[in-house]
């Protein structure tokens, strides 16, 4: 009986010992995966998700304290690709970060309105709208993401999120109506 | 030199251990869904089988059947495997941080990959010797691998071929196993 | 009547796959060209070509010519537009194009004045000798004759006559195939402009500086061929050789066309250029010799209208943005409810009405009958492997059809998606009337839009990621500031005594405290210069940073030198050798720059010397102290710093100017010297040297 508790104690503390050994070895350091999971994020740093960008989305699903589920505008497909990436299960978009809406649109300044107060400058996460100080302000068309976040602090409302309109180079063809299976 | 080829085709082939005594199942169903996976999978489990095999050898050799302590052969032979286990583990996400993404949550679960321990328990009923562990081990994590690799394949075909709806996922998954299976029945009496 | 169709798989040389057709087409007199007549408006878009769209260079209301400029683009890889009749321009905006979505894209609307004027002198000269022209001439003229790809790729021809200095030419390839069913325009442009194909041929085998021109044409289109023989008997152009082919389809697709010439393959995702070979469209060719001859743009091609629901099927040479109704009308209308489609019946895409304006690529206007019932249902795929046979591209274009209808487009792409020439060979064999063309435009469109989109996030993720740099620098920079300001306030506290002492000194003794701190200051410039430079330059925060770290080095290191110079001797005598230094860096500055320290030395000890205190933060604000009422208090000052002012102009005198500014502002002297009191702070001495070295600019003129 001693012998048995001796023999398989000892075998413990090896392995143990072993284990502590390669664990200090092949420290790593840092996470790659924030990167992979920035990559499949939208980029619009809209703020949806409760986190300020996109990046810190990444860290936070990175370091398992946010799901998978709370960006909007990557929807249903963005949810997939990071719960293919992760392993998880994909979630339903969590309906307390907004609804996933396949419009894209951007935002445009009604400039006979706006009384350049750079509020939604400061607000702008990508830098896409110019002016300054009580001139009129304008949108930067291809730099827009969308996120909205320049639309609540304008004193005047003259900001509106306009649907991008299909043009010959955005269009895509539709899928074809599936056959019977 | 003859005995140890048979070793191989017979773990490989003959008597595969998922196909045909069915132990592994758990990965083989669970990492199958994309070929990509399952390589590095099938690369896991080779290096933790083969491993596994020599220390649990090793183990039995020099610690247990001396002491006659053959009765906790099983519980030691999971304490080996599991530190073997976290052992790649830790190499892996040092090494290939990528391929440890890749693995996620089925690199673990080689701890309770049965094919494992059952290699491992095998060595012992069949009396090998050290060499012949290590080959058992080795020819078996290659038939694990040759199977899951090929099901991975089929799966990524089927993933998006129009099957019926009630036999979507894995109904149609583990009707394949089972047609693959049928298909290394036809390896029995090779050698 | 599409089942009449059989594959043609079986023992054919050049490309794999393919189909045997029925022809449809136009045979002699009924192939004939005939001139179209004169619309009475034309709809010309900005963007007939690929490339970046044309910009008008016209407004609404205008009078233009047939031949004018209308439209053009900077941009390399473009073809401008001319009006194809004259008359005045009664609309830019958005029109119905012929394209597959049916949407509606810029265009240029010319009402007719039915004179048909044309410009009274050309762009460029006619030329008797095309062939005496060097080649930078000839693209030039290509590309302002609005040339493009006539046999519906529509890219700029001028692009492709310029293969690059290390491209290699070896074969140029006339495409004469019409392999799709109904179009003849080619072959009847072969037939009755053989001599322009011939020397347009002949010019641009010279342009490339290819050995051998190869036109490859199917047995279909005898007449041609014998009409191109004779043309190339006449001209005596040896190196042109006439190929005729059998009959298949997709032959006249620029790879397939390649391989049944020379049975050489294009590399996948290649060009045709990969393997020293140049493909144009016959049309192309006989345009660009019109175009270089006879100087005229790219304002007329020669377009089929056929099909079994047009009365009067013919090849019409038509006007560019000729509406396609006029053109229907002048056929004599439809027999029955028709589905237009331009191009071919195996490429073409459905037009949306008939409105829509002949353009550019436009070849073949394609009148089908409408059918009342849907053609035939889609059926489940059998996986016959029918598809695979016919693919003139080596795909699987069955796997490729479970991918791109499962949207797993990545697989689809590793099947070679982008190799597919959409020829539709599958579609037309499979037995359950799958529309796999559709499928891989489908694919391939979503793909591109992913792209696109990632490129767009990739763009938002470094504008957001340098903002938030920006961000982070500004307010580490408040931060600074404030601890400065703390600090500033706290020493203040500390050293009462201090400034009083410093005020009580001697006018002559200010001045050289202003002399100092003015060699100081330029020490501090010469080794802060770069980063201060690049600070002042780019208003970037960052470098602001290091530019100040680094100034703040440098000044720790001239306080320590200061102390440990044993050069320093007695104050006065330092403060002289000080004086007749700051004198000496107008006329040698070179000398003041070299050797900043002894004043630096001096300064350290006289603030030493002013203040008790040791502390070198509160000798520094001392120092500036004494500096500020050297500069404020009396013209003796001032003038004992004017000399340093001729220094102004050169650059490295800058803290000269300093002084210069501050005699020169005299009415202001706080302000000048005001950074320099209040902050004993490098960046700070830059900002006001930048102020004065401004204000001293400002004086002058």
């Amino acid at each position: 009986m001693l012998t048995a508790i001796l023999a398989f104690g000892g075998l413990a503390v090896i392995l143990g010992i072993a284990l502590g050994a390669a664990s200090v070895r092949f420290k790593v350091e840092g996470d790659p995966l924030v990167e992979q999971i920035d990559a499949l994020l939208p980029q619009t740093q809209c703020g949806q998700c409760g986190y300020p960008g996109c990046r810190p989305y990444a860290e936070a699903i990175a370091g398992e304290q946010a799901e998978i589920n709370q960006c909007p505008p990557g929807g249903e497909d963005g949810i997939l690709a990071l719960a293919e990436l992760l392993g998880r299960e994909p979630l339903p978009l969590n309906p307390e970060n907004g609804v996933a809406d396949d419009i894209k649109t951007l935002a445009v300044i009604d400039e006979d309105r706006c009384i350049g107060c750079t509020l939604c400058i400061q607000a702008c996460p990508v830098d896409a709208i110019v002016g300054a100080n009580k001139l009129m302000h304008t949108v930067i068309e291809s730099e827009c993401t969308g996120c909205e976040l320049c639309v609540p602090p304008c004193p005047v409302d003259c900001i509106d999120m306009v649907p991008v309109a299909t043009t010959i180079s955005s269009w895509k063809w539709s899928p074809p109506e599936q056959e019977p299976t | 030199m003859s005995d140890y080829f048979f070793i191989i085709v017979g773990t490989v082939l003959v008597n595969n251990f998922v196909l045909v005594q069915f132990l592994g199942l758990c990965p083989f169903m669970g990492v199958s869904k994309k070929v990509e996976t399952s390589m590095g999978m099938a690369l896991a489990t080779t290096f933790v089988l083969t491993l596994s095999s020599i220390s649990s050898y090793l183990v039995e050799q020099y610690l247990l059947a001396p002491l006659g302590l053959e009765y906790l052969r099983t519980i030691s032979y999971i304490v080996v495997i599991a530190a073997v286990v976290q052992l790649t583990e830790m190499w892996v996400r040092k090494s290939s941080p990528l391929l440890h993404e890749v693995l996620g949550i089925y690199l673990p679960l080689i701890t309770t990959n049965c094919a494992v321990l059952g290699v491992a328990l095998l060595n012992v009923r069949e009396a090998h010797s050290f060499v012949e562990s290590a080959l058992f081990g080795f020819g078996a994590a290659l038939g694990f691998s040759l199977v899951l690799i090929l099901f991975s394949a089929m799966r990524e075909r089927i993933a998006v071929a129009d099957v019926p709806e009630s036999f979507q996922g894995a109904p149609i998954a583990l009707i394949t196993a089972g047609l693959m299976s049928l298909a290394f029945m036809g390896f029995a009496g090779l050698a | 009547m599409f089942g009449l169709f059989k594959s043609g798989r079986s023992g054919q040389s050049g490309f794999h796959g393919g189909l045997t057709l029925p022809g449809h087409k136009l045979h002699g007199e009924a192939g004939r060209i005939r001139p179209a007549p004169l619309p009475d408006k034309v709809i010309l878009p900005l963007s007939q070509h690929i490339g970046a769209p044309t910009r008008a260079l016209v407004k609404v209301g205008e009078r233009v010519l047939r031949g004018q400029l209308i439209a053009d683009s900077d941009s390399f890889i473009a073809a401008p537009v001319h009006a194809s009749i004259s008359g005045t321009v009664v609309e830019i905006a958005p029109c119905a194009v012929p394209h597959a979505s049916g949407l509606a894209a810029m265009a240029i609307v010319i009402e007719s004045d039915h004179a048909d004027e044309g410009l009274p002198t050309p762009d460029w000269p006619a030329t008797e000798d095309p062939f005496s022209l060097d080649a930078q001439t000839l693209r030039e003229r290509v590309r302002r004759a609005g040339l493009v790809g006539l046999g519906g790729a529509a890219f700029p021809s001028s692009v492709k006559l310029n293969p690059g200095s290390s491209a290699n030419v070896n074969t140029l390839i006339l495409n004469g195939i019409e392999c799709e069913p109904y179009i003849s325009c080619d072959a009847a442009l072969m037939q009755e402009h053989a001599d322009a194909v011939i020397a347009g041929a002949e010019l641009i085998r010279r342009v490339l500086g290819a050995q051998e021109c190869l036109i490859g044409l199917e047995d279909n289109a005898p007449e041609a061929a014998a009409a191109l023989r004779q043309a190339i008997n006449q001209a005596d152009y040896g190196d042109i050789e006439i190929r005729v082919v059998p009959t298949r389809y997709p032959q006249g697709g620029e790879k397939q066309l390649i391989q049944a010439l020379t049975g050489k393959e294009v590399p996948r995702e290649g060009l045709p250029l990969d393997i020293g070979i140049v493909v144009h469209n016959v049309g192309t060719v006989a345009a660009i010799w019109r175009a270089i001859r006879y100087a005229q743009p790219l304002i007329s091609r020669i377009v089929t209208v056929n099909g079994p629901g047009i009365r009067q099927p013919q090849n019409l040479e038509v006007r560019l943005g000729t509406p396609v109704a006029e053109l229907i009308a002048h056929c004599g209308g439809y027999t029955q409810t028709p589905r237009l489609i331009m191009g071919g019946p195996m490429m073409g895409f459905a037009l949306s009405s008939d409105a829509v304006p002949v353009v550019k690529a436009t070849n073949c206007i394609l009148v089908e009958v409408a059918q009342a019932e849907p053609a035939d249902t889609t059926l489940p795929c059998i996986r016959c492997g029918e598809c695979v046979d016919v693919c003139p591209a080596n795909l699987l274009p069955q796997q490729l059809y479970w991918q791109a209808r499962a949207k797993a487009f990545d697989k689809a792409q590793e099947l070679d998606l982008f190799d597919c020439i959409e020829c539709g060979c599958c579609a037309q064999v499979c037995p359950s009337n799958i529309p796999l063309v559709q499928y891989y435009r489908y694919a391939k469109t979503e793909i591109y839009q992913a792209e696109k989109e990632k490129r767009k996030a990739d763009i938002a993720r470094n504008r957001h990621e340098f903002r938030q740099q920006r961000l982070e620098a500004e307010a580490r920079e408040k931060e600074e500031a404030r601890r400065r300001k703390r600090e500033a306030l706290k020493q203040k506290k500390q050293t009462p005594a201090a400034a009083p002492a410093s005020a009580k000194t001697t006018p002559a003794n200010d001045a050289i405290a202003a002399a100092i701190a003015k060699a100081k200051a330029e020490k501090a410039r010469r080794l802060a210069q770069e980063p201060a430079s690049a600070a002042s330059a780019q208003p970037d925060a960052i470098s602001a940073a290091i530019a100040k770290a680094q100034a703040q080095k440098a000044q720790r290191l001239a306080a320590d030198s200061g102390k440990a110079d044993p050069a320093a001797r007695t104050d006065q005598v330092a403060a002289a050798i000080a004086k007749a230094r700051a004198a000496r860096t107008a006329s040698a500055t070179a000398e003041a720059a070299a050797d900043p320290v002894a004043p630096g030395a001096a300064a350290k000890r006289k603030a030493d010397r002013a203040s008790t205190t040791t502390d070198p933060v509160a000798a520094a604000i001392a120092k500036a102290r004494a500096a500020k009422q050297a500069a404020s208090a009396s013209g003796d000052t001032a003038e004992a710093v004017a000399p340093a002012g001729p220094a102004a102009g050169k650059q490295d005198a800058v803290a000269a100017a300093i002084a210069q500014a501050k005699a020169a502002r005299k009415p202001t002297p706080e302000s000048a010297s005001k950074p320099h009191a209040k902050t004993p702070d490098p960046v700070a001495a830059a900002i006001a040297k930048a102020k004065a070295a401004k204000a001293a600019r400002e004086k002058p003129s």
